[in-house]
């Protein structure tokens, strides 16, 4: 069941079309991601799509709500976390929550315990006695989305939530995301990192130039982005002639030798194992490592 | 120093222009630079992504400042009371001028920070609108006494008339009746919210 429907969305600046005629839609509980390279246009959507910018045209509909003509209504189901932390510098980690909680109407018995638990669940708790400003760049990500969460939205939109962290950090929001997900939350994610969308994200779109060029599961545009399977082994006598005679007893696949002298199998078919182990078993040659190549979004 | 250069003058005379001053320069400032401040830092996204509607949004912010107005008009109330006899003085009449001014001087500054993008900005413009309006408004001269084609723009100024209560309350020295100028003030009070709503749906949200 769709959560979010996006119909016919533009946005127009004078004669430069930021986003042209995009068409989507969001699941209930899943990772939606919207990947494109810088300037493709996913910020001005995901604007649109929260309240901070008007559509020049088109449609968008959050959980059954009108949001170009009901976005408050809208916004309070919405939990955002934008491209830069936009919380107040001069208040503490837990007064940065409250008053965030506040703002959607939680009450004062309500939010405390949930800002304390947050500040715990982020690993936050020390740092949340500390202005926002003394932050490093990792803490106050991770405060930005405690404080988009904290009156458990029903989506949460994040804009390139992990652009501009350590890998440490990144690596920890990522695994808060999908703590959300189990948690029945829907995230709608702009990135522009590959890596990030093929790790969370069930299904993702491909933005480029305002329009939308691809638009699937994670399998299914990793199917269409790569041709064919492939295997890698590393044995003990990595030949020309060995890579030859793989080639003559397995012609429905490509043999090549990569440059750290592993051999890869390339065929359109998935290729089963068994056939070559026996091979290289009947042949006398040892192998330490034989695993089958991840298709991977970016190649 | 006024007081100084014009032995003759009373502080009683005085105390209506630093009242209008101190409102002024609180509120405008205030509620420029403050918001203004939370825009360029995008603290005030926040808000604007809150689910509270825009003019519950602005009515909040704007009822701090004219708080904020009212508390500063007190300043020289305070220490001129340590000076003169403010027996005279028409309480009730002065604080709802008071409140009228900071309401239209509050406005005056909303609409500042919707025009401005940086604080320098807003801080530039506060003192393009109050200069002018301090020495068009009969505070430092009286309107009778300035030039026949200036006191048409006196009477366009909120300040005019916020200022001529105080000087019924404080001085017995009004010229225009103190329900015209509540009538004015609240007009200029109403039509600055209209503009300013309208100005913030059209700048803030692209």
């Amino acid at each position: 069941m769709s959560i979010v429907t996006v119909t016919n969305l533009k946005k127009t600046y004078g004669d430069f079309s930021a986003v042209d005629g995009i068409n989507f839609s969001i699941e209930q509980g899943e990772i939606f991601g919207f990947l494109g390279p810088n300037g493709a246009g996913k910020t001005s959507t995901i604007n649109m799509m929260i309240g901070l910018s008007r559509p020049t045209q088109g449609e968008i509909i959050i959980d059954g709500i009108d949001a170009r003509r009901q976005i408050k209504k809208a916004q309070a189901i919405m939990g955002i976390v934008p491209d830069e932390s936009n919380l107040y510098n001069e208040m503490d980690g837990f007064e940065n929550l409250c008053f965030c909680a506040s703002l959607y109407g939680m009450r004062k018995e309500e939010r405390e315990p949930k800002a304390r638990q947050l500040l715990e669940q982020f690993q936050l708790k020390e740092a949340g006695k500390r202005p926002f400003k003394a932050y490093s760049k990792g803490m106050r990500r991770k405060l930005t989305i405690a404080a988009a969460i904290i009156h458990s939205p029903r989506i949460l939109f994040l804009d390139e939530p992990t652009t501009g962290i350590d890998v440490e950090s990144a690596r920890q929001i990522r695994e808060l995301i999908l703590k959300l997900k189990e948690q029945g939350t829907t995230v709608f994610i702009t990135t522009h990192y590959i890596e990030d969308a093929e790790r969370i994200c069930d299904r993702l779109a491909f933005i480029v130039g305002g329009k939308i060029v691809a638009n699937g599961t994670v399998n299914e545009l990793m199917e269409s982005a790569s041709h064919g399977h492939a295997i890698r082994l590393v044995t003990d006598i990595n030949s020309e002639n060995l890579a030859a005679d793989l080639q003559a007893r397995f012609t429905s696949s490509t043999v090549e030798i990569t440059r750290d002298h592993a051999l890869v199998l390339r065929s359109a078919e998935r290729i089963p194992l068994l056939p070559v182990m026996e091979y290289f078993d009947h042949n006398g040659i040892a192998v330490y490592e034989a695993r089958e190549l991840r298709r991977c979004l970016g190649r | 120093m006024q007081l100084i250069r014009s032995p003759g003058g009373s502080l009683l005379e005085l105390l209506p222009g630093l009242i209008a001053m101190s409102v002024l320069f609180g509120t405008t400032s205030m509620l420029a630079v403050t918001i203004t401040f939370e825009r360029s830092g995008r603290s005030f996204d926040r808000l604007l992504l809150a689910p509270i509607s825009v003019s519950t949004m602005v009515l909040a912010k704007i009822t701090g400042a004219i708080v904020f107005g009212i508390f500063n008009a007190f300043v020289p109330v305070i220490f001129a009371a340590f000076f003169v006899n403010l027996g005279a003085v028409n309480w009730g009449v002065m604080l709802l001028a008071v409140l009228l001014i900071a309401i239209t001087s509050t406005l005056l500054g909303l609409l500042i920070a919707v025009s401005a993008k940086q604080v320098f900005e807003a801080q530039t413009f506060s003192n393009f609108f109050r200069f002018p309006m301090l020495f068009l408004c009969g505070l430092f001269v009286p309107l009778s006494s300035l030039p026949v084609f200036v006191r048409p723009v006196s009477f366009l100024l909120p300040l005019t008339y916020g200022t001529d209560i105080l000087n019924g309350a404080i001085a017995g020295a009004n010229l225009l009746s103190p329900m015209l100028c509540y009538g004015v003030l609240l007009a200029f009070a109403a039509g600055l919210f209209l503009v300013c709503l309208h100005n913030i749906n059209r700048k803030w949200i692209l």
